[in-house]
């Protein structure tokens, strides 16, 4: 059996008297490739949030590569291995992307808060950064500011901020969300391009997405996961598509 | 825009670096321009060695703010510790100059350091009130404190033995300008190196997006501590300096007065460029020695238009201004041939 | 035993009184904070001029004090129409930072105003004699002084919460306080809404600073030097610009300081400061906040 990545055993998350997340458990194996899906307001995002350490759970256990992070920071989750990306860009707007690259990198390293060093002499550091944009197709751009980037460029980044804590997790919150179609071409080689060891995590809308990079589905309704599977059960399930209620679900 | 050789890139990010940190043309200016202040300008070096304590003090403020993005209201408060550790050193039979600033710096630090432990907690408007209260909750104290610290007369009767046993600090202020300079300069060498060191980086992520930093596994409190010991080390240092130099220390360097002084200042010279203090240290004080001479409250008039003038037009104060003016200056020059 | 009792019951008529001045006075800020996110610093540069509009009629034009308050509230809510509608509206989008210094900067120009107006010493200033007496009902006597600000205090409080809760226009404030854009998409002039809002808090601003000569002074460096007090209510009450969350404030302060006054006179303003130190570790985002 290949190892289990991350585990969520009984998740439970209430505002006030609205139970957005019930009891949830959740399994996402070593290498895997899977998607969470669910209608708006199905609680995607208070579920990356409980993940991440964003939000504190009323009950329940987060488990990364079996041990036990439910009490973690954010910042000692990432240290562990678990990073994600944001649906909207949530990015260093006057960084350059190596200058972006290169801060996670230096906090990876833990040199960050060397308040006394030369960062230009940090080769190293600096180089892993610009190797990793350089994969990823932002080798041109690296010394631009990330805000004169075009936005397909900035998902990019947004990944790529995430790959430079060399996550064994990865959770990718609507990687493609605002992208127009001829820019969508270099995210989806960026996508398919992940290291096979990294499990990802996509949540998504787009399932064109899913289906062309999930080997595992997970639906979330109400809080509650309803079905998991693989992709062609899940789009044959007539509940799944009773839920869905005319989104396009490829057979 | 010239696309940059793929090929050349990987070492060119090592250079980029380099060149981020590089010695810029108008800074080896500025600093022999302090210097030849002291000869051009020898009945001003009082008001040099303002200028020079304001100008470390807004740099220190510089570094949380401009390159850390925190707004804190309460900067005086480091600079009110520092001036007071110096001047009661010296009070109480410590007059060596050297050790009192550094005993004065590291009071600070401690001090910055206390104060971190509630700031990081909090953000936006309680951040700006919570450094407001501290420095106002300082201040009252050492209002109330009259037989420590004097109280609203100030400290009295400071004195300094003479600089590595040679220098005296003469009425001229000849000794004080010098060495306040000297010590400006170090201590801008060191605000320098933060500005380009790994942390000078973490700070500028922290004023660009702090809600991404931890999830990029960056501890937001255990920066912002650091940050304010470095800052609040910087101002208790510049406090220190000015105690020295005028030998007194009044109620005032506690106030909340100077910190929006000195905030003013920063915003008028434009926050994270390093000059920017200087910048603005150097006109709020001049404009103040020229205006409140002729009547105080029409002062405060003058610096209430430059501010609102400052927020209204310009990106980031005068350095600010002026990069825009070179930017537009060189795309000018670009764009100009045919087409 | 009775004197305790009856000391007691002074602070917390004073007190009260207090808390009700400060609270006429810091509403308006509270409520700007509230709906258009803007820290307008210079509010006590209007509670400044209401001040001065008053002892300007009073001592040129003759007029009793109680009829300078109203004028009070109109000019300085006028003055304030032409300051948002020309400056403040540019900078509500602008960052917090940005908002303090420009409104810093308009504080120091409307001291350097005032200075030169009606010159830099605090302002002579009398109560009409029959607000000075005291007033003896029992056991207890409390200044006539004391009680108008405690009647106006609480018909004002009163009419502001009616005027939320119960008007139209008090339905608009606070639909554009929730959600700024939904309320624009419903049809509310969100614009009128603000300029007309701002007015209102500034006047109360200005009525404030006029009845509060007696006890607070007023010179030039006002809007400075009561510029803390205003933010400590806010930022006790609720930095979200809870109008409940003031009233809470000010009261609370305004009881803190009496009792301060009373019971511990050498700590004087200090209390002040560490009850919103702590309030503010506690609860950053204030009593009443939303974060």
């Amino acid at each position: 059996m290949t190892a289990t990545a991350l585990a969520t055993h009984g998740l439970r998350k209430s505002f006030g008297a609205l139970q957005v997340t019930q009891d949830v458990r959740f399994d996402l194996p070593a290498g895997a490739r899977h998607a969470l899906i669910g209608p708006n307001g199905a609680g995607k995002t208070t579920f990356i949030n409980l993940l991440t350490g964003m939000l504190a759970p009323d009950g329940g256990r987060i488990e990364l590569e079996g041990a036990d992070i439910t009490s973690l920071p954010p910042q000692d989750r990432v240290k562990r291995g678990l990073a994600r990306t944001y649906q909207i860009n949530t990015l260093f707007p006057d960084l350059t992307p190596l200058e972006a690259v290169t801060l996670v990198v230096c906090e990876r390293h833990g040199v960050s808060r060397r308040w006394y060093e030369r960062l230009a002499k940090r080769h190293a550091v600096i180089d892993e950064a610009f190797a990793l944009l350089r994969d990823l197709g932002l080798g041109d751009l690296v010394r631009r500011p990330t805000r004169q980037l075009a936005y397909g460029h900035q998902r990019v980044l947004e990944i790529a901020l995430a790959l430079a804590t060399r996550p064994h997790v990865l959770l990718l919150d609507e990687p493609a969300a605002g992208v127009p179609a001829q820019e969508s071409g270099i995210l989806y080689e960026v996508i398919s391009a992940l290291p096979a060891e990294i499990a990802v995590l996509f949540i998504e809308h787009d399932m064109d997405l899913v289906f062309r990079f999930a080997s595992r589905i997970t639906v979330l309704v109400g809080g509650r996961i309803l079905r998991e599977g693989p992709p062609g059960e899940i789009a044959d399930d007539p509940e799944v598509r009773s839920v869905y209620l005319g989104t396009a679900v490829h057979g | 825009m010239t696309a940059i050789p793929e090929t050349k890139s990987r070492i060119g990010s090592i250079d980029w670096f380099r060149a981020q940190a590089r010695w810029r043309w108008y800074e080896p200016v500025f600093w022999l321009g302090a210097v030849a202040w002291y000869f051009l300008l020898p009945t001003y070096l009082p008001l040099g060695t303002q200028i020079l304590v304001a100008a470390l003090f807004a740099l220190s403020l510089d570094l949380i703010l401009g390159y850390g993005g925190i707004v804190s209201l309460g900067q005086s408060t480091f600079f009110g510790v520092g001036a007071y550790t110096a001047g009661l050193l010296a009070t109480h039979g410590w007059h060596e100059p050297l050790s009192c600033l550094l005993a004065a710096s590291a009071a600070a630090a401690l001090a910055g350091w206390i104060c971190s432990f509630v700031i990081v907690r909090v953000q936006g408007i309680a951040l700006l009130l919570v450094t407001l209260g501290i420095n106002l909750v300082l201040y009252e104290a050492a209002n109330k404190a009259y037989t420590i610290t004097g109280g609203a007369d100030g400290l009295q009767g400071i004195e300094f033995s003479p600089l590595l046993g040679i220098f005296h600090f003469d009425i001229y202020g000849r000794a004080a300008y010098i060495y306040t300079l000297i010590v400006v300069f170090l201590a801008f060498l060191v605000a320098r190196r933060i500005v380009h060191s790994p942390f000078g980086l973490a700070l500028k992520g922290m004023r660009e997006n702090w809600k991404r930093m931890p999830t990029l596994g960056a501890g937001l409190r255990r920066h912002g501590t650091l940050i304010f010991v470095l800052s609040a080390t910087i101002a208790g240092l510049s406090g220190a300096l000015l105690a020295e130099s005028v030998q007194f220390v009044a109620l005032d360097s506690l106030g909340v007065q100077r910190s929006v002084d000195v905030l003013t200042m920063l915003i008028v010279g434009g926050t994270g460029v390093l000059y920017g203090s200087f910048v603005g240290a150097t006109v709020y004080m001049v404009f103040r020695d020229q205006l409140s001479d002729l009547n105080p409250a029409y002062w405060y008039f003058w610096i209430g238009l430059m501010l609102v003038l400052v927020v209204l037009f310009t990106r980031n104060g005068i350095v600010g201004a002026l990069e825009d003016l070179s930017a537009w200056i060189e795309k000018k020059r670009r764009g100009a041939p045919s087409s | 035993m009775f004197p305790i009792f009856q000391g007691f019951v002074q602070v917390l008529f004073d007190g009260v009184a207090f808390g009700m001045l400060l609270f006429v006075m810091s509403v308006g800020l509270a409520i700007t904070l509230g709906l258009m996110r803007f820290a307008n610093l210079a509010h006590g540069s209007f509670a400044m001029l209401g001040g001065f509009t008053t002892t300007t009629l009073m001592k040129h034009a003759g007029w009793p004090f109680l009829a300078t308050l109203p004028v009070a509230f109109v000019i300085v809510a006028l003055v304030s129409v032409v300051l948002e509608r020309f400056l403040y509206r540019r900078m509500y989008r602008a960052k917090e930072l940005d908002q303090v210094l420009l409104t810093v900067g308009i504080i120091y120009m409307s001291i350097a105003g005032a200075a030169y107006v009606w010159g830099p010493e605090p302002q002579a200033f009398a109560l009409p004699d029959y607000l000075t007496t005291y007033q003896q009902v029992g056991w207890f006597s409390f200044s006539r002084y004391g009680a108008l600000l405690l009647a106006i205090g609480t018909i004002l409080t009163l009419a502001i919460f009616f005027g939320l809760e119960r008007t139209r226009f008090g339905a608009m404030i606070r639909a554009a306080v929730d959600d700024r854009r939904v309320a624009l998409g419903v049809g509310i002039n969100v614009n009128l809404v603000f300029t007309i809002t701002f007015a209102i808090g500034s006047g109360l601003a200005g009525l404030g600073g006029a009845l509060g000569i007696n006890a607070l002074g007023l010179d030039p460096s006002f809007p400075i030097e009561y510029l803390v007090f205003f933010l400590i209510v806010v930022s006790i009450g609720g930095t979200a610009g809870s109008v409940k969350g003031a009233l809470a404030a000010s009261l609370l302060l305004g009881l803190c300081d009496e009792a301060g006054k009373y019971y511990v006179p050498q700590t004087g303003a200090f209390i002040i400061y560490v009850v919103m130190l702590l309030v503010m570790l506690w609860r950053p985002n204030g009593l009443y906040g939303r974060a």
